[in-house]
């Protein structure tokens, strides 16, 4: 399909390589096994293929075609034109890793620019390069505090609040860590009851301690006093963070949080079914040489001009090998440049718009939705863009009943928690209209008189 | 001229995007917990695209130029991979949307997951793997649930060729286990002695990377493969070089247990300047159970009028989930869009054309560089940077002055058992000419070596910077920039 050569120049090559045939370069391969059959349909042409792939496309409900009031880790924000067109050039989009840095300036100053952009939004003193997602970021941070107390402090405290699927991803990295515990999130809590719960159970065997702000339910929470204690006992913190709360929020770094980590696909980047998204790692600056994945710095060539390199690479798997404390090599290069581009095209005053026009209008949704008869809202009224809401029946039934409605109902907790049955957690973002609020809140009504 | 940071080029009160104005009542802020300030730029949207197209000249890239990178697949990235992951139907769709609303994609990744099976002769496939690192991670777990399930802990040693990518012992540690080298021969395949003297009841398994780091398809793989299960091991494909077997040979067939895959060598997905990738992981019918999860299965049988009803499940002893949601859907659409556009046939040429390409490139390089196992190779092969008459020379700066004659150097310094090893993998997208140039490239520079070394030690000259202080930048560990006072 993309291969280039003619019969006859196809003929000069094995000429020059001395073979008579293309299959006589094979033969180091056992014979019993060569050239098996693929059975997979035959090869589409351009015009065919993509027509296979609109079809499949078009079987899909979007969030365009959707009001939706889906979150729960992923969320529908309005992403500015510009950020595709920067991330399609193909300079940009068809470039390697940028080991060479006489030749990588471009993706190496865009990833410095990245560094800065999300140490100065979480507070912190450094940042990575990315990780996968906003889980496996979180895991990394798990990986990281086990390797300062070197395995001698065996307990992570993980708040029951923290994405479920961010920590069952930490269970998952630390099974081959035999010794280390993840424990404080068990289900025999309750839920919705907020963080201080875990101050009890901080102690001088806790390598970390993991919460998120705004939580999992949308709530947000001052973590000074946590901090307070964590780092008495000699401690890790890290904080799990939504990037476009923290328009509007005050940075984990004030809380004086050790590891600030989360999902950067709120920073311009399409929903995607899940992925590719961004993982942001921050650190503080006693931690940087510790913290796994690619970094850039900046140094100056040999005539002195300022340029960019992969720096601390000393640390990373290609140089340590089996002592290097993460495989990570491949990162999310390309949604890092788009966070970028999203983050410097909005600014200081569009970036911190976005994130009041989420709170706003979400928090309009929760006064409407407590009106509503048979429907509460539990998360207090410290949240920032999504909140849990107490339903009179099934999740499922109502969000089967909003579809209908072409609404995308609030994510079903009961998945998560066994004590949340008919819990929904509703997110909002600036793509929410008053009307689409409305509308949602008269169609729950609805269904409470079904 | 240097381009200016974001930072250097914002100017205080400069409005950027617009949104529109609140619709709703404004609520009052939360106490205590609201920020004073943000620390971001001030730019029109005209400065941010302007500034980041400049960035985008000074980079190198497969859309301009030759990437001769060896383990690295730098294929031709087709133009339709990105329509088709752009199709609104593809990019925007929550990840938690009911399965009634998604049932395209999720038939789109149930026949990923059965094409990547079908190609390399393994039963299942988990598509959630971020990227080739994540995948080895996954493989490395399930080698070592599927022992503990058998009440088997005593297998805490993985063996792993001195020819290896690192990330291959740093996957084995991260899962607990001890690595444990094994040497290559003198015909660049796995030493069978060395093989046999390592095998025991402590044996977890073998990362075994075939065709090798070298470019070489071993050719004791049926007998290693043996050897390894008799002590009970299992056997983890790396297939960072999977581009040199497509139709050529079926690693599930040959034995392997597990295997992951790089959608972004192998399968033409972009590399984006660093990721994402993804790494799907496959294995044989006695792994399928811990695969990690959820992947997607068919929930109800469809008919002639009824398409079937696709969902997902998690397998019944699963490592458990190893990121958020579903893994990297929008490159496995661009994947998913090359194997359609290829088939089974076109499939086998890929390898076919890439192996020849790269055996050409060998040959026209042999006489002056010298490769040390001179063997028919895959769709790679090493070649030494240096030469005993030219002892001022490394292949750093081989690969430096490559760029003066606008090429991206091939891999350097590795693999770690061949000195000053310059690794050339050309795939199979490259035409004819493109390569004669290249060879002459490197023909030119050996010359120069000998001539001028100087010219060499002291390259590139015609690229945006010169050699980087890279010993300051660890120094001094500047990783943000510098803001003005004003700000």
């Amino acid at each position: 399909m993309f291969i280039p050569h003619s019969e006859q120049e196809t003929r000069e090559m094995l000429g020059s390589i001395g073979v008579k045939s293309i299959e006589d370069l094979f033969r180091d391969v056992p014979k019993a096994y060569r050239f098996p059959a693929i059975h997979i349909p035959p090869a589409l042409s351009e015009m065919e293929a993509i027509s296979n792939l609109q079809s499949l496309a078009e079987v899909n409900e979007t969030t365009r075609d959707l009001v939706c009031f889906l979150g729960a880790g992923a969320y529908n924000h309005y992403t500015p034109a510009a950020v595709d067109a920067i991330i399609r050039r193909g300079e940009f989009l068809t470039a390697y890793t940028p080991y060479q840095p006489e030749i990588s300036q471009g993706t190496l100053q865009a990833i410095f620019e990245y560094q800065t952009l999300i140490s100065r939004l979480t507070g912190m003193d450094a940042s990575n390069a990315s990780h996968y997602d906003g889980a496996t970021a979180t895991a990394e941070a798990g990986v990281l505090a086990y390797h300062q107390f070197r395995g001698k402090r065996t307990k992570f405290l993980v708040s029951c609040a923290v994405n479920p699927q961010y920590r069952e991803t930490l269970r998952t990295y630390m099974a081959g860590i035999c010794n280390i515990c993840v424990t404080g999130d068990e289900s025999d809590h309750d839920p919705l009851e907020d963080w201080k719960y875990l101050l009890s159970q901080i102690d001088t065997n806790t390598a970390l301690v993991v919460v998120q702000y705004p939580d999992f339910f949308g709530r947000v929470y001052d973590y000074t006093e946590l901090a307070e204690v964590v780092h008495e006992n000699g401690a890790m913190l890290a904080i799990v963070a939504n990037p476009m709360a923290l328009g509007l929020l005050k940075a984990p770094g004030e809380f004086d949080a050790d590891i600030v980590v989360g999902d950067g696909q709120p920073l311009g980047l399409p929903l995607s079914f899940g992925g590719p998204y961004l993982g942001f790692f921050a650190t503080k600056n006693e931690y940087v040489r510790k913290l796994a994945g690619r970094l850039v710095g900046e140094t100056v060539d040999h005539n002195g001009k300022r340029g960019y390199v992969l720096t601390l690479t000393a640390r990373e798997q290609h140089i340590r090998r089996e002592k290097a404390t993460s495989n990570i090599c491949s990162n999310q290069g390309l949604m890092a440049l788009a966070a970028t581009v999203y983050m410097s095209l909005l600014g200081k005053n569009g970036f911190k718009q976005v994130s009041e026009l989420c709170y706003h209008k979400a928090h309009y949704a929760a006064e409407k939705i407590s009106k509503v008869k048979g429907y509460s809202v539990c998360s207090g009224k410290d949240f920032f863009n999504e909140f849990v809401v107490s339903c009179p029946s099934d999740v499922e039934e109502i969000n089967h009943h909003l579809l209908d409605h072409n609404i995308l109902g609030g994510y079903n907790l009961s998945n998560d928690y066994k004590k949340l049955g008919h819990h929904m957690l509703i997110a909002v973002t600036e793509m929410n209209t008053k009307d689409e609020i409305d509308a949602l809140c008269e169609i729950l009504e609805e269904v409470n008189h079904d | 001229m240097t381009e200016p940071t974001i930072y250097e080029l914002s100017s205080k009160g400069r409005p950027g995007v617009t949104y529109p104005e609140p619709d709703v009542p404004l609520a009052k802020l939360p106490e205590g917990l609201v920020r004073k300030d943000l620390p971001f730029p001030e730019l029109s949207e005209c400065d941010v695209v302007r500034h980041f197209t400049r960035l985008s000249s000074l980079n190198y890239s497969i859309d301009s130029g030759f990437y001769p990178l060896g383990s690295c697949t730098m294929k031709y990235n087709p133009k339709i991979n990105e329509e088709a992951a752009r199709l609104p139907g593809f990019a925007h769709i929550h990840p938690l949307q009911p399965i009634e609303t998604v049932q395209g994609a999720l038939a789109l990744m149930y026949e990923l997951q059965l094409w990547l099976a079908e190609i390399s002769g393994f039963e299942q496939v988990s598509l959630q793997p971020a990227a080739g690192a994540h995948g080895e991670f996954v493989g490395v777990s399930i080698i070592r649930a599927y022992h503990l399930s058998r009440g088997d802990s005593k297998r805490n040693r993985m063996i792993i060729p001195d020819s290896a990518h690192g990330t291959n012992p740093a996957s084995s540690s991260m899962n607990g286990f001890e690595v444990v080298p094994v040497a290559t021969d003198a015909n660049g395949n796995v030493d069978i002695e060395s093989l046999k003297s390592v095998c025991d009841d402590n044996l977890a398994g073998l990362m075994l990377t075939n065709p090798n780091t070298l470019g070489l398809f071993d050719q004791n793989v049926m007998e290693v493969l043996r050897i390894v299960h008799e002590a009970g091991g299992l056997v983890y494909g790396d297939g960072a070089n999977l581009n040199a077997l497509l139709g050529i040979a079926k690693p599930g067939m040959l034995g392997f247990d597990v295997m992951h895959f790089n959608l972004h060598k192998t399968f033409s997905t972009p590399h984006g300047g660093g990721g994402p990738g993804s790494g799907p992981v496959a294995v044989g019918k006695h792994l399928v159970d811990f695969l990690p999860g959820p992947i997607v299965t068919i929930l109800e049988e469809g008919n002639e009028e009824v398409p079937p009803l696709f969902g997902f499940e998690m397998p019944k002893q699963s490592i458990g989930r190893v990121k958020a949601f579903w893994g990297h859907f929008g490159v496995m659409v661009r994947a998913y869009t090359y194997i359609s556009m290829h088939g089974p046939d076109g499939l086998r040429k890929v390898s076919e054309f890439a192996v020849l390409n790269a055996n050409y490139i060998m040959s026209k390089l042999k006489g002056t560089y010298r490769v040390p196992y001179n063997r028919v190779c895959m769709h790679e092969f090493v070649a030494e940077g240096k030469w005993e008459d030219a002892p001022d020379v490394r292949a750093l700066d081989i690969a430096k002055r490559l760029m003066d004659y606008d090429f991206h150097p091939p891999t350097n310094y590795f693999p770690l058992i061949v000195h000053e090893a310059l690794m050339i993998e050309p795939t199979e997208t490259e035409n004819k000419q493109t390569m004669d140039a290249f060879c002459d490239a490197m023909l030119k520079i050996a010359e120069e070596a000998h001539k001028d070394p100087e010219l060499l030690r002291s390259a590139p000259h015609n690229t945006p910077v010169g050699r980087l202080d890279e010993v300051k930048a660890a120094k001094d560990l500047v990783l943000c920039c510098w803001i003005p006072e004003n700000e």
